[in-house]
């Protein structure tokens, strides 16, 4: 296939424009509430990067948001869309909870692998539904996981009030789980190794998401399932005609996805609040419709755009910390921007800059004749 | 259960309807030329916060719902350029603004009012009142027709008149006029619409401005005569649910309508049903009877949508053929 554009400016110039453009629109935004947007940047960067605990804190949003990115991110290679891994998230923390509330005193090394299985099933249970009716009812997945986080949230809270609380605590919240079951956190093994870094939540999960992230990958683009799923994604009638089972690729895809989506419990549940919390999820699966976008379903892109929303959401909560109109909903209005100009609008780019490298490369060819 | 009770929990149907009906219809003019109505939710927020506001501000609720149906018409066309013009994912930009709207709205209402992302409560002179029907207080002591006459057909706002309005109106301009036949054309067959020397983008910028506007109403709706000012995410999935009924209504307007009732009396059901022990199941938790109409949403879409046909080229951008 003859390509058009180089990957270099079809993977990397052209979404990094389209960030440019939704960051635009994002500091005009700013200026209407009256913060400066030069400002705001300053201290958004001075926030997720410029200390080793401002660090820490990007990267443990971004273990959430890598999670999430590819729940969205391989259902959408099967050309679906998952809206739902906002109530996956909390039936996956839901599965943590169960594990690590029943194996108190047992090796963590023996706890985690039963803690991310159940986290996964979890997860992978509460995407079935909607896959199967999409499958065999044909009901738009999109509405139909969109219903099932407002029906996740109401389970969830059914739960936690009435059944999982713990005696006697206000808040609809479980108790503590056994100290035995706590992930490690990225400033204990770097005393360990004398290295002294301040206190941050970033733990063991990170490196789950990105062992994940290279799994997914070998996944989708090395195994025959992943080869069946991106069948499936550029053409069903003609997966269906090479004998593809496109409806069970389609549930795989999106179970998958649900499954990704589970292990926020791991990283949330299991390695910083060590007690399931309502609303622990705080709208990451939103957040990973706009990464999975902006990596362009890549596992790999979604990581470096994890990393991206992650140094958003830390420095945004220090620019609410200095600007009082400034609230975490101005990071919901970046995820908006972010998934209309990288994922709608991502043509808008496209044709100027083709034209403009053809152009380019017609000159160049001119100039230096063979 | 008395007469009362169930004339208040149908006059209740009544008023949850409304804003579901006027977004299935907003939504029935997008999809039915070609373009997925999937930002209903974030029109129909965008609306309800600019209404507030403007009411806020001027203390006119005329000003308030002229507004909104304006915010609510830039959203959709906003949809349009990135779906028509621009040729991208319907289902990616609908979501985006949902998102975007959802995250604008408590940002932009922290800053102007201070309130942490609400508006100021409105006064009844800012916003549309209930209206009393003439001949309610000689009425009120007749059994059965007064009770009728003051709570089920009368007291309602104006914009719950208007909707009852709009849909008789909405299907004559969908199957009576030459403007609805060539909007029905260019959602099935868009290259038959171009070939008839009509401009395909035209006519789905003009439902989609149409779409904003009936949608507009049904956030001002919300905002500024059924509420009295904006809360955050205040539409609570009703532009999804609006899109539901519309597919369960396979894209007509009297039986998406007639979903939307179906929708509204589930709801209104619910906010009875909390706490009373129900026959054999006891008292059931209250979160599981909040989660009904989203439960029915699911069964809805689910059990019924089968034979259902969508128009042929929704969602396909139109590339005219050389």
């Amino acid at each position: 296939m003859q390509r058009d554009l180089p990957p270099l400016v079809d993977y990397g110039l052209i979404p990094l424009l389209n960030l440019l453009l939704a960051f635009l629109v994002g500091a005009i935004v700013l200026g209407l509430i009256g913060v400066s947007p030069l400002d705001a940047l300053g201290t958004l960067f001075q926030g997720a990067f410029g200390s080793l605990d401002g660090a820490g804190y990007t990267l443990y949003y971004a273990t959430t948001f890598i999670f999430t990115g590819l729940a969205v991110a391989i259902p959408y290679q099967a050309g679906l869309f998952n809206i739902g891994g906002e109530g996956q998230a909390m039936l996956g923390g839901l599965g943590v909870t169960l594990v690590c509330q029943s194996l108190g005193g047992v090796s963590l090394w023996l706890v985690l692998p039963l803690a991310i299985l159940a986290a996964m099933v979890g997860g992978a249970a509460w995407a079935a539904v909607p896959a199967i009716l999409q499958v065999k009812r044909g009901s738009h997945i999109v509405i139909t996981t969109i219903m099932f986080n407002f029906l996740a949230s109401a389970v969830m809270t059914y739960l936690l009030i009435d059944r999982l609380r713990a005696p006697g605590d206000p808040s609809p919240e479980t108790a503590a789980f056994p100290a035995s079951t706590a992930l490690p956190y990225a400033h204990e093994w770097a005393a360990k190794l004398g290295i002294a870094m301040e206190e941050s939540p970033l733990n063991l999960s990170f490196l789950v998401a990105l062992v994940l992230a290279v799994l997914v990958w070998l996944f989708i683009r090395r195994s025959l399932w992943g080869y069946e799923i991106r069948a499936t994604g550029y053409n069903p009638s003609a997966a269906t005609y090479a004998a593809i089972p496109v409806g069970r690729v389609t549930v795989l895809a999106v179970c998958l996805g649900g499954a990704c989506a589970g292990l926020v419990g791991i990283n949330e549940v299991m390695g910083v609040l060590h007690r399931l919390v309502l609303g622990f999820t705080g709208g990451a699966g939103i957040v990973g419709i706009a990464v999975a976008l902006m990596g362009r379903n890549h596992p790999f892109g979604i990581v470096l755009a994890a990393i991206l929303f992650g140094a958003l959401y830390q420095g945004g909560a220090e620019l609410a910390f200095d600007y009082p109109q400034v609230t975490r909903d101005i990071i919901v209005v970046m995820d908006g921007l972010v998934i209309l100009f990288c994922g709608a609008l991502e043509n808008m780019l496209r044709v100027p800059v083709t034209r403009a490298w053809q152009r380019w490369r017609l000159t160049s060819a001119i100039r230096r004749p063979a | 259960m008395s007469l009362i009770d169930v004339l208040s929990v149908l006059a209740a149907t009544i008023r949850l309807a409304t804003p579901l009906i006027l977004a299935t219809l907003g939504g029935l003019f997008s999809e039915r030329a070609g373009v997925i109505a999937l930002g209903l939710e974030g029109m129909m927020l965008a609306s309800a916060f600019a209404a507030a506001c403007i009411a806020t501000v001027t203390g006119s609720p005329w000003l308030g719902l002229a507004a909104g149906m304006l915010v609510s018409m830039i959203v959709s066309l906003i949809h349009g350029f990135a779906s028509v013009t621009q040729r991208g994912d319907q289902v990616v930009s609908g979501m985006a603004l949902n998102i975007l709207v959802a995250g604008l709205c408590p940002t932009l209402g922290l800053a102007w009012f201070h309130l942490g992302g609400q508006t100021p409560a409105l006064g009844p002179d800012q916003r549309f009142m209930p209206i009393t029907l003439p001949g309610a207080e000689s009425l009120a002591e007749v059994p059965v027709l007064g009770p009728v006459w003051t709570i089920l057909i009368g007291g309602h706002n104006l914009i719950v008149y208007l909707a009852m309005l709009l849909l008789p109106l909405s299907a004559w301009l969908l199957y009576r006029t030459s403007f609805g036949l060539r909007l029905r054309a260019v959602g099935e067959n868009p290259h038959a619409v171009d070939a008839a020397g009509l401009s395909v983008a035209g006519l789905r910028y003009g439902a989609l401005a149409l779409s904003g506007i009936l949608v507009g109403l049904a956030g001002a709706d919300l905002s500024i005569a059924e509420g009295a000012g904006f809360g955050r995410d205040m539409t609570a999935g009703r532009g999804y649910v609006a899109l539901a009924a519309l597919i369960f209504g396979k894209w007509r307007p009297a039986p998406a309508v007639a979903a939307c009732l179906l929708f509204a009396f589930c709801d209104a059901l619910q906010v009875r049903l909390q706490g009373v022990a129900l026959p054999v199941v006891g008292i059931v938790p209250v979160q599981m009877v909040e989660a009904l109409p989203y439960l029915l949403t699911v069964a809805l879409l689910a059990g019924f949508v089968g034979t259902a046909r969508a128009p042929s080229a929704i969602g396909v951008p139109f590339v005219k053929t050389r």
